[in-house]
Formats: C-alpha cells, sequence, structure tokens
C-alpha cells in the first residue's frame, strides 16, 4: 500500500532531491554570478579557465563576472577575510590551504556535489579531506588551478656526478619508479646525499626561513619521522621520541645546507636552483619552467621525483586550492552548477594542459593526463611531479585540528624549532621548551 | 534657565531669530567648520570607523562569537613572543627615530648652507628616497642584502672581506630594518628642518656671533630652541608612523629570522590575517595605541604651551 500523505519524511526526501538536482535554468533565469579566481603565475592558464567559463554561462545563460585575484602580498587572502568580514562580495571563492576551514561557519556545503565528484573522478588524497572537510561536511570543492605538490627538484648531473645516484632511473619519466632504488631513498640516503653535493660545491637549496616553501619540507620531513608536535585530539605531542629523532636529525642535515637559510623566502630556493648554485630544491616546477625561460642549460639537467621515506612512510608536501560558495551568495545553484562542470574530467585536463603541468586536481582518477609525461626538456622532467608509487602526500602540521595546524603552519612553528636547534645554539631541552610554549598559546578557542 | 533669558525669549520679534542664525552661519569658526566638514567625514569614515572596529574586534573571541572584555590583552600578556615583539618595535623605533632625527638635522645644515642657486637641487635629490613608495624602494634593498646574492658582500668580495649575513643574523637583519627605516624617512626630518632652520631670524646669530659665541653655542642656545617645537612634533609624528610600521619589514625580513625583527603591524597581521585569529590581532595592533596617544597628548600640550608663552 502507498501513502499519499505529504509527511515530514516526504518533505526532506524531495527538497534534498531538488538540492541534488542538475541546475535548471530559463533564459537568463539565473541572473549574475561573481567570481573570484586564483591569479595563476602561469601565462596562459587564466584565459584557459575564462574561456570554460564563458563555455559553460553561454550554455547555461548565466551574466558572469571573473576577476583574478592574486595571491602576491596575500591580497587574495585579505579579500577572503574581508568579504567573510562584509558578508559580500563573490559567489564563488578561490581559497588556498587553511582558509577553507578557517571560513567554515560562512561557506555553503558541498557534500551533494563532492559526492558526485568523488563518484566521477575517483577519491581524493586525505590532505584534501583534511582541509577541505570539517565535522564530516565538505566545505568546499578542490580545484585544479593552484593545487601543488612540492617534491624535490634536483641536478641530474650532479646527483650523478657527486652522489652517484642517477635519479631518472628512480623515478623513470614513464611507468612505475624503480623499487629497488627507491626503497634505498631514505632521509638518511638523502643526507649522505646532501652531503656529497655539498663537498661538490652544490649544496641543497631547503630554506630554514619563515614562509611556506621552508615549512612545508619541514612538514613533509616530521611526518616522515612520525613527528607530530600536535596530534589529532588537540594535545601538545613534542617531548615524543620521535620529535627528538627527527630535530636530532634535521641538525645534521642543516650542517650541509647553506649558512643563510634562515632567510630564505619562497624565491631564494628557485634562485639557488637556476643560478646553478645548487643541487636540489624542494618545489613544484615553477623552478624549472622559469629555467627553462632563462638558463635552458640549467633546465635541461632538472628533474622532479618523490621525497625519500622515512620510519613512517614516504610524504611530500601538498597544498590544495578550493572554490568555495559563500553561505550569502546571491546564487547558490549556479555556482555549484560551474564548480560541478570545472571539476570534470574533460575540463580538469584542458586547465592541467593549460598550466603546463603545475596544477595537480585533487582527485586520484584525474592524475594521469598526457601532459606531465611529454613536458621537457628533458622529457617526462615532471612526470612524477603528481604523487607516484608510495607517495603519501601531507601538509605541516597535520593531523592537529585545522584551528591550530593553521597557526603553526603560518607561524612557521617547524622550521623554527629546526633552526633554533640547528643554526641558533639552543640545545634540544631549550628547543622543545620554546616549541611547547609557543603551541599553548596556539590552543586559545 | 534665568527669568530674564526666559522673557527675553518670550519678547523677540520673530526676526531676531533669522537675525541670529544669519550671524552664527556668518560667525569666522562656523564657516571652517563647514569647510572642513568634508575632511572630517572622511577622517570620521576612513579612520574612526576602522580604529573603532578594531576595538570592537579586540574584545571578541579567536571565531568572533563572544565578548571576551580585555581577554585578549591578558592573554598576550602572559605569551613571551609577545613580549619579544614589544622590545623589538621599541629597540626598532626608538633607534630609527633617533637617526633620522639626528640625520635630518645635520643634512639640513648642510643644505642650509648651501648657495641659494644649487639648493633646489639637492633639496629635490634628497627628498628622493622619501617619495618612492617604501614597498619599491625596499625591494632594491632586498637585493643589496639577498641572503645568497647580496649586492654588498659581492663587492665585499673584490676586497676579500667575508660575506656579511644581512638578513640571516638577527642582529644584522635589526640593523638592516631600522637602516631602511632611517634611510626612508630621513629626508622627512631634513625637509621639516629645513624649513625651522630658515625661519631662524638672522639677527640672532648675529647678536650671538657679537657674544662671542662658537657653532655649538650657535646651534646649542640659538637654531634648538628656535626649532623645538617642530622637533618635537616631527619626532611624535614619525614615533607614531615608526611604530606602525609594516612594509619594510614585511619585505625585507618577513620578521625573521626567528622572529627577530617582528614589528607589531607584521605580527598583528600574521596572528590576525595569516593565523586567521583577527580578534588576537586587532589587540597587537592596539596595544601601542594608549601609549602614543598618551605621549601625543603631553608632547602637544607642551607644544601649545609654548606657542601661547610666545
Amino acid at each position: 500500500m502507498t501513502s499519499a500523505k505529504f509527511d515530514r519524511r516526504r518533505f526532506l526526501a524531495t527538497t534534498a532531491g531538488l538540492g541534488l538536482a542538475p541546475y535548471v535554468h530559463t533564459s537568463r533565469a539565473a541572473g549574475t554570478l561573481n567570481i573570484g579566481f586564483w591569479d595563476h603565475w602561469v601565462p596562459g592558464a587564466n584565459a584557459v579557465l575564462t574561456k570554460l567559463c564563458h563555455e559553460w554561462a553561454k550554455k547555461e545563460k548565466v551574466d558572469i563576472q571573473i576577476d583574478y585575484i592574486t595571491s602576491q602580498g596575500n591580497k587574495l587572502m585579505l579579500t577572503i577575510a574581508s568579504e567573510a568580514q562584509a558578508k559580500a562580495g563573490h559567489d564563488i571563492l578561490s581559497m588556498p590551504t587553511w582558509w577553507v576551514t578557517a571560513q567554515e561557519r560562512h561557506l555553503e556545503s558541498m557534500d551533494d556535489i563532492m559526492s558526485r565528484l568523488i563518484e566521477e573522478n575517483g577519491d581524493v588524497v586525505d590532505v584534501v579531506k583534511y582541509l577541505g572537510r570539517q565535522d564530516g561536511r565538505w566545505l568546499a570543492v578542490p580545484a585544479t588551478p593552484g593545487s601543488q605538490t612540492k617534491p624535490p627538484c634536483g641536478r641530474i648531473d650532479i646527483f650523478r656526478k657527486a652522489a652517484g645516484l642517477d635519479i631518472t632511473k628512480m623515478y623513470p619519466g614513464h611507468g612505475e619508479p624503480d623499487k629497488a632504488l627507491t626503497d634505498h631513498w631514505t632521509w638518511d640516503e638523502f643526507a649522505n646525499a646532501a652531503q656529497r653535493c655539498q663537498k661538490a660545491g652544490f649544496p641543497f637549496g631547503l630554506g630554514l626561513g619563515q614562509t611556506t616553501d621552508s615549512t612545508d619540507w619541514v612538514g613533509a620531513m616530521f611526518s616522515a619521522f612520525g613527528a607530530d608536535i600536535v596530534d589529532a585530539q588537540g594535545n601538545i605531542t613534542v617531548r615524543s621520541d620521535a620529535v627528538k629523532q627527527v630535530l636530532e636529525y634535521a641538525k645534521r642535515l642543516a650542517s650541509f645546507l647553506p649558512p643563510d637559510v634562515t632567510a630564505w623566502d619562497d624565491a631564494s630556493n628557485n634562485k639557488w636552483l637556476i643560478s646553478g648554485k645548487g643541487s636540489l630544491i624542494m618545489n613544484p616546477p615553477s623552478a624549472w619552467a622559469v629555467a627553462k625561460r632563462d638558463a635552458p642549460k640549467i633546465a635541461r639537467e632538472l628533474w622532479t621525483f618523490s621525497g625519500p621515506k622515512g620510519p613512517k612512510g614516504r610524504f611530500v608536501a601538498g597544498l590544495p586550492f578550493y572554490w568555495g560558495v559563500w553561505n550569502f551568495s546571491r546564487n547558490k545553484p549556479a555556482a555549484k552548477s560551474l564548480i560541478t562542470f570545472l571539476s570534470q574530467r574533460p575540463q580538469v585536463e584542458k586547465l592541467v594542459e593549460g598550466s603546463g603541468g603545475y596544477d595537480i586536481p585533487g582527485f586520484s582518477g584525474l592524475r594521469d593526463f598526457k601532459v606531465w609525461a611529454e613536458e621537457g626538456p628533458p622529457k617526462g622532467t615532471i612526470y612524477n611531479y603528481p604523487p607516484r608509487g608510495d607517495t603519501i602526500v601531507s601538509i605541516a602540521a597535520a593531523p592537529a585540528p585545522t584551528a591550530i595546524a593553521n597557526q603553526i603552519y603560518t607561524q612557521a612553528t617547524m622550521p623554527k624549532m629546526v633552526a633554533r636547534y640547528a643554526f641558533a645554539g639552543d640545545s634540544l631541552d631549550r628547543t622543545l621548551a620554546w616549541a611547547e610554549d609557543e603551541l599553548e598559546g596556539m590552543m586559545r578557542t | 534657565m534665568s527669568v530674564i533669558a526666559h522673557a527675553d525669549r518670550i519678547q523677540a520679534p520673530p526676526g531676531a531669530a533669522v537675525r541670529r542664525r544669519k550671524s552664527f552661519l556668518r560667525r569666522r569658526s562656523t564657516v571652517a567648520f563647514f569647510m572642513a566638514l568634508p575632511l572630517i567625514l572622511i577622517v570620521a569614515l576612513l579612520v574612526l570607523y576602522p580604529a573603532s572596529y578594531a576595538v570592537y574586534l579586540s574584545t571578541l573571541n579567536k571565531t568572533m562569537e563572544r565578548f571576551v572584555g580585555f581577554g585578549n590583552f591578558l592573554f598576550l600578556f602572559k605569551r613571551d613572543s609577545f613580549w619579544m615583539v614589544v622590545e623589538q618595535s621599541v629597540i626598532f623605533a626608538v633607534t630609527a627615530v633617533l637617526f633620522k632625527a639626528v640625520i635630518g638635522l645635520v643634512v639640513a645644515h648642510f643644505v642650509h648652507n648651501l648657495p641659494a642657486k644649487g639648493q633646489r637641487k639637492w633639496r629635490g635629490m634628497l627628498l628622493v628616497p622619501w617619495v618612492i613608495p617604501p614597498a619599491m624602494s625596499t625591494l632594491a634593498w632586498l637585493w643589496l642584502f639577498d641572503p645568497s646574492y647580496s649586492a654588498f658582500n659581492w663587492i665585499f668580495a673584490h676586497f676579500g672581506i667575508d660575506p656579511v649575513p644581512w638578513l640571516g643574523n638577527p642582529y644584522w637583519a635589526r640593523f638592516a630594518v631600522i637602516l631602511v627605516n632611517v634611510w626612508v624617512g630621513a629626508p622627512f626630518f631634513m625637509i621639516m628642518y629645513l624649513a625651522a632652520l630658515k625661519s631662524v631670524p638672522d639677527q640672532l646669530y648675529e647678536a650671538a656671533e657679537i657674544d662671542g659665541a662658537n657653532w655649538f653655542q650657535k646651534l646649542w642656545y640659538v637654531t634648538l630652541p628656535m626649532m623645538r617645537n617642530i622637533i618635537s612634533i616631527t619626532v611624535l609624528f614619525s614615533l607614531i608612523v615608526t611604530f606602525a610600521n609594516f612594509d619594510i619589514v614585511r619585505v625585507l625580513t618577513n620578521g625573521g629570522p626567528l622572529d627577530q625583527t617582528q614589528v607589531f603591524a607584521t605580527w598583528a597581521f600574521r596572528l590576525g590575517i595569516e593565523s586567521n585569529d583577527i580578534p588576537l590581532g586587532a589587540s597587537v595592533s592596539l596595544f601601542m595605541f594608549p601609549v602614543l596617544a598618551f605621549a601625543a597628548i603631553f608632547i602637544l600640550r607642551d607644544i601649545n604651551r609654548r606657542g601661547n608663552e610666545a
């Protein structure tokens, strides 16, 4: 027997169904959509995104207004903060790493879109979930433009001569990594290679400053040693054996780095590699791309490959970008429709190609595009830029609750711990006490 | 209200009120107020409103959902890193203002004593550091101090001198940010002092000379007392601006190494915007407000008193 009664359950089911229904329009029914996208640094990448948006807008008969907002001078961050304060602004806004969970109260749930996209594109990696979801609710959709990882980028010739390691054989430009070689590619071996390259006059360029490049590689190293300084429950765990072990290791590694790394910013490592002074940095392929233009001889010797393995695994830093929709947006259905369109495979492939392989999609099923194998010279140089093999993508300070991890990350607590212990002459105990005090200050709610 | 005043009001003819209104509108102070009104509105909108909003923000908890009163300030007072920022800000502002004042005074004297014909060119050239937007000129300084490719170190290398870790060593980094601030700000002092010097009557120097005063005595007993008000205002203004400095530290060191060059504004930005704790950032940025307001009241009162004495 079926009931015709329109009860509460039926009402909820119907309205939920409406929410998931494809975006339906009448002529210009959806009005205007204001979008704030991250201003891509790769020339031409914005044009691809603009073209795709107009393609969608024409089909859906929506007027769109796109602003490309640079992250230079933290303009994107300031835009997010001010729009959240004013509760007005764009309908869709690009948000980097920590900004999604920080704006949790102001963001529209994306559960409906994400369940559909995960079904189509495969699951997302843990770091994308960690930064994009809160209490099981998706707050934003991982965006292709701007999402990056920071694996090592090394000099093929110097590694061969000085470190006796063929990085192109270990992580070839096609197929799977060489298991025998990658098994030996550990943080200990990394320090040995750093020592040999330094002796040869080409030290590794790993910053210990207060900007993201420094935090990212140090974070990957801490993760590889299982050295969480705050655990997932928010307890300070800075005095663990793993943290002591990673600091002892970092002190040894730091002795092979250039003496001024505590003053490095995000441009310093790129310059170090492009100038020919260094043998390895940890960065997206921007250094290689600039070298291709300004120092082609060096670019031909650059190879991106996965990071070394530690006791807890092989970690590489990943910084996903997201597209969020404000809960005060005036055009949520259109916003969700556009985000869904841009997150589908054909569009994602065009975006990745437009960025020359710089962008890494958040979905696991979208990492098989040809562009990474074809880019060069040398051909296949960024094939291993999307994480392959046993590589785990992580972000510094995870798995701490994001409100605490955000502060650990932006205040560069981990690089400062290494710099204090390795360069400033602090004892291990003093370094840990300093970190403990800093972390206590980050616990406020 | 007195009975007489009340009676006046009752008995006043209707034209008297119109005349009073006309005379009120014709008063110089009323005209001045109306002419300044657009500026007052702009200041209220762009200064008073944001400042009041910052005060309001500083009384909220981290998620900005709960009123905590002075809770954020009490929290900051317990943090070592905050007191480190206070100490560095004071060192930065006081040292920079002191050097700017001394250099400004010396250069103003030099320019003042130049022949009138070429003086304008020198004045123009000396103002260049102050005219260029600091964020841009600091970028040029960053290239000079760059950790790996410092132009200064490149020159030193030609003379066999070891490279200096300009931005890698906390003391050199502090020196670098103060140096750039002095380079940017000294021309402002110079031009203010030059204007003050030009207003000192020559007769005073002639009288001092007749009394047998040497150059130092003329400076000490004639020039400086005559410039006292300008010096006070310039120092006060520069102290406020230097305490609020952001761009030089942000571009040159980003607060590093190991936060040893963080000042109020950069630390407030790091906590408030980058770490998503706007109330705490607002509290850091407001910390110096009462101190500077107190100093401003005393200095301006002193200037006013001297003005009245004159």
